[in-house]
């Protein structure tokens, strides 16, 4: 439950506008971060702790891209391969890494780890090929360069993500 | 020229407070709030000459006298959703000079009257949201945000807000609805932002690059301003470069350079090959050719050729680019970004995307053609915001210059298809 979980950062959050609804961004990052994707739960509970229509956050959920509407993987690799990236190179990018993982892109590996989409300008352009990994920029990229992203990635303990930075800072005095 | 934008490539650590201090940080903000009413500062900005640095170019000064004057709550918001497919800059600003960021956004609601300031950051922009949001700490803890701030009457707070991902949210009434927690969608204007807009109050909505470069203006004055660029469109800019260029990166330069010293200065083309063409507003702009690089970085430079600044983001692509694929790629784009809410839009960059799709891929008749510009003339100027018309143009313009390639592909199309009916007649039935 994100609201006994997180109820110093979402009280936090909600100080911040003059509406609850204004919220329901912040929170269902917060709910991601928790379900992994926006589960029936993680919605149901946005909902209930702004008093709004489940429904609404379904659709939000549906609208904004950053929101996965199913379970993926522990990493998501979000390669851009739009038309400045692939410019440079994003789209034979994009086949290797699938060719590495295994996988085509929106699927996931067996073993549950990596989740491979190909997604809209992140804004990098100038570095690409360039990809984000749950919510971190990898830039400059190449084959040697995605090894060693895969092999960080795989030993990597539970070191605190960019969205419980972010987050944390709901507390600011 | 030295950065007066991307100062933090001259100044190590821009981004801490006391480094920004060092080099005039905050004496903009001083300067506003001990010295000058906000009219007095409207007065300047509108002086200067400032326009939107995301690419509409609309004079900031004059934006802000829209603000009713009076008591009442007023907004003034902060444009970082930056999605515009080759633009980048927004990201370093926030990143590598916050402050000058937020002193910007601080001046500017001094000017209006505004308590609240909140910055709407993309979603995706996790890394240099925390940047700023360290930068916002230090800002609060120096008194340059909060209650009575440098002692004066004047209170102000200042939220980052995350967007998850969808580029209409840079448009601004989509951003304001988005802001509310509805869904990224644009409304009819009127009502006007400056008279009904986030939580039907009075709100500005500001580009980022726009804000920051009002604490220079305060600071060094309008004419210092308007010594640069060009008359009307004074000023630096920061030049996204991206593409087919030897060092893709953001440039700041003074308004008026010309196209082909933005690709030398970016390294000219990569491996030494010619060039083709480029985009000079990311997705949104139509594609010129070489005939127009002589023209200048201005908001007016390229209306002769047919094209717009827009927010300066240059995507440059060389002899070997396939400008059908290149048209493919941004429609693709539009179609996944459209909001939904006008059917010309979301019905027609369904069909045009389906429509351009099979002209890549080598199935496309010459009528194609002819439907794909019938379909987009539907769309442009029939939408509640400019990504309807924004859509139309990759296709558009690589039409009109590159009529060629798309010949090529539907001739192929026309061959590919006799020798598949020669060889239907030659099975035995």
């Amino acid at each position: 439950m994100i609201a006994e979980k997180y109820s110093k950062e979402i009280e936090g959050i909600l100080a911040r506008f003059p509406t609850k609804k204004s919220a329901v961004l912040p929170l269902m990052h917060l709910a991601q971060h928790e379900y992994g994707y926006m589960s029936e739960e993680a919605k149901r509970e946005v909902a209930e702790i702004l008093g709004l229509d489940p429904t609404h956050v379904l659709s939000l959920a549906g609208f904004y891209s950053l929101y996965y509407e199913e379970p993926v993987g522990k990493y998501v690799l979000e390669i851009c391969n739009d038309l400045a990236c692939a410019l440079r190179g994003a789209d034979e990018f994009v086949e290797m890494a699938s060719r590495k993982l295994g996988i085509p892109v929106d699927g996931t590996t067996e073993d549950g780890l990596f989740t491979l989409k190909t997604v809209m300008c992140l804004g990098a352009c100038d570095r690409a090929p360039m990809l984000q990994c749950n919510l971190r920029f990898e830039e400059n990229l190449d084959e040697e360069k995605f090894d060693q992203l895969l092999a960080r990635l795989r030993q990597e303990t539970d070191e605190p993500s960019v969205v419980e930075k972010i987050v944390s800072y709901a507390n600011r005095e | 020229m030295a950065h007066h934008l991307l100062r933090h490539r001259d100044i190590p650590d821009l981004h801490k407070i006391e480094v920004y201090r060092e080099h005039g940080g905050y004496e903009g903000l001083r300067k506003a709030l001990t010295e000058m009413t906000p009219q007095d500062v409207i007065g300047v900005v509108r002086s200067s000459g400032l326009r939107g640095r995301g690419g509409a170019g609309f004079p900031t000064g004059v934006k802000w006298s829209f603000i009713p004057k009076g008591p009442g709550d007023k907004y003034v918001v902060i444009n970082t959703d930056e999605s515009e497919t080759g633009t980048f800059k927004d990201r370093e600003l926030s990143e590598r000079n916050p402050h000058q960021v937020i002193e910007g956004a601080i001046i500017a609601a001094y000017a209006i009257g505004a308590k609240t300031i909140y910055n709407y950051f993309r979603g995706e922009f996790m890394d240099a949201a925390y940047a700023m949001e360290e930068a916002l700490r230090e800002a609060y803890d120096a008194g340059f945000l909060g209650e009575n701030i440098l002692g004066t009457d004047f209170s102000c707070d200042f939220y980052c807000h995350y967007g998850a991902g969808a580029y209409i949210c840079g448009e601004e009434t989509a951003l304001i609805n988005s802001l509310q927690g509805e869904l990224g969608q644009p409304w009819s204007k009127p009502p006007f932002p400056a008279v009904e807009g986030l939580y039907r109050k009075p709100t500005v909505v500001n580009n980022t690059e726009t804000l920051a470069n009002v604490p220079l203006i305060l600071v060094n004055g309008a004419e210092w301003y308007t010594s640069m660029g060009t008359e009307k469109s004074p000023g630096m800019k920061i030049v996204c470069m991206s593409g087919h260029v030897e060092h893709p990166g953001n440039y700041e330069v003074e308004m008026g350079v010309t196209y082909r010293e933005l690709i030398e200065m970016a390294g000219g083309v990569r491996g030494g090959k010619k060039f083709k063409a480029l985009l000079p507003s990311g997705g949104s702009g139509p594609v010129i050719t070489e005939s127009a690089l002589d023209a200048p970085l201005t908001y007016e430079g390229l209306t002769p050729h047919g094209s717009v600044m827009g927010s300066a983001s240059v995507i440059v692509m060389d002899e070997s680019t396939d400008m059908v694929w290149a048209a493919l790629k941004m429609l693709h784009f539009f179609k996944h970004e459209s909001c939904g809410k006008c059917t010309p839009c979301r019905e027609g960059t369904f069909w045009m995307e389906k429509l351009l799709h099979r002209i890549y891929e080598g199935h496309g008749t010459p009528q194609d053609v002819q439907t794909l510009e019938n379909v987009a003339n539907q769309i442009g100027g029939r939408t509640l915001c400019a990504l309807g018309d924004f859509a139309i143009n990759p296709v558009l313009a690589t039409i009109k210059h590159f009529p060629e390639e798309y010949r090529a592909k539907v001739q192929g199309a026309s061959n590919g298809q006799v020798k598949k009916a020669a060889a239907k007649t030659a099975v035995p039935s």
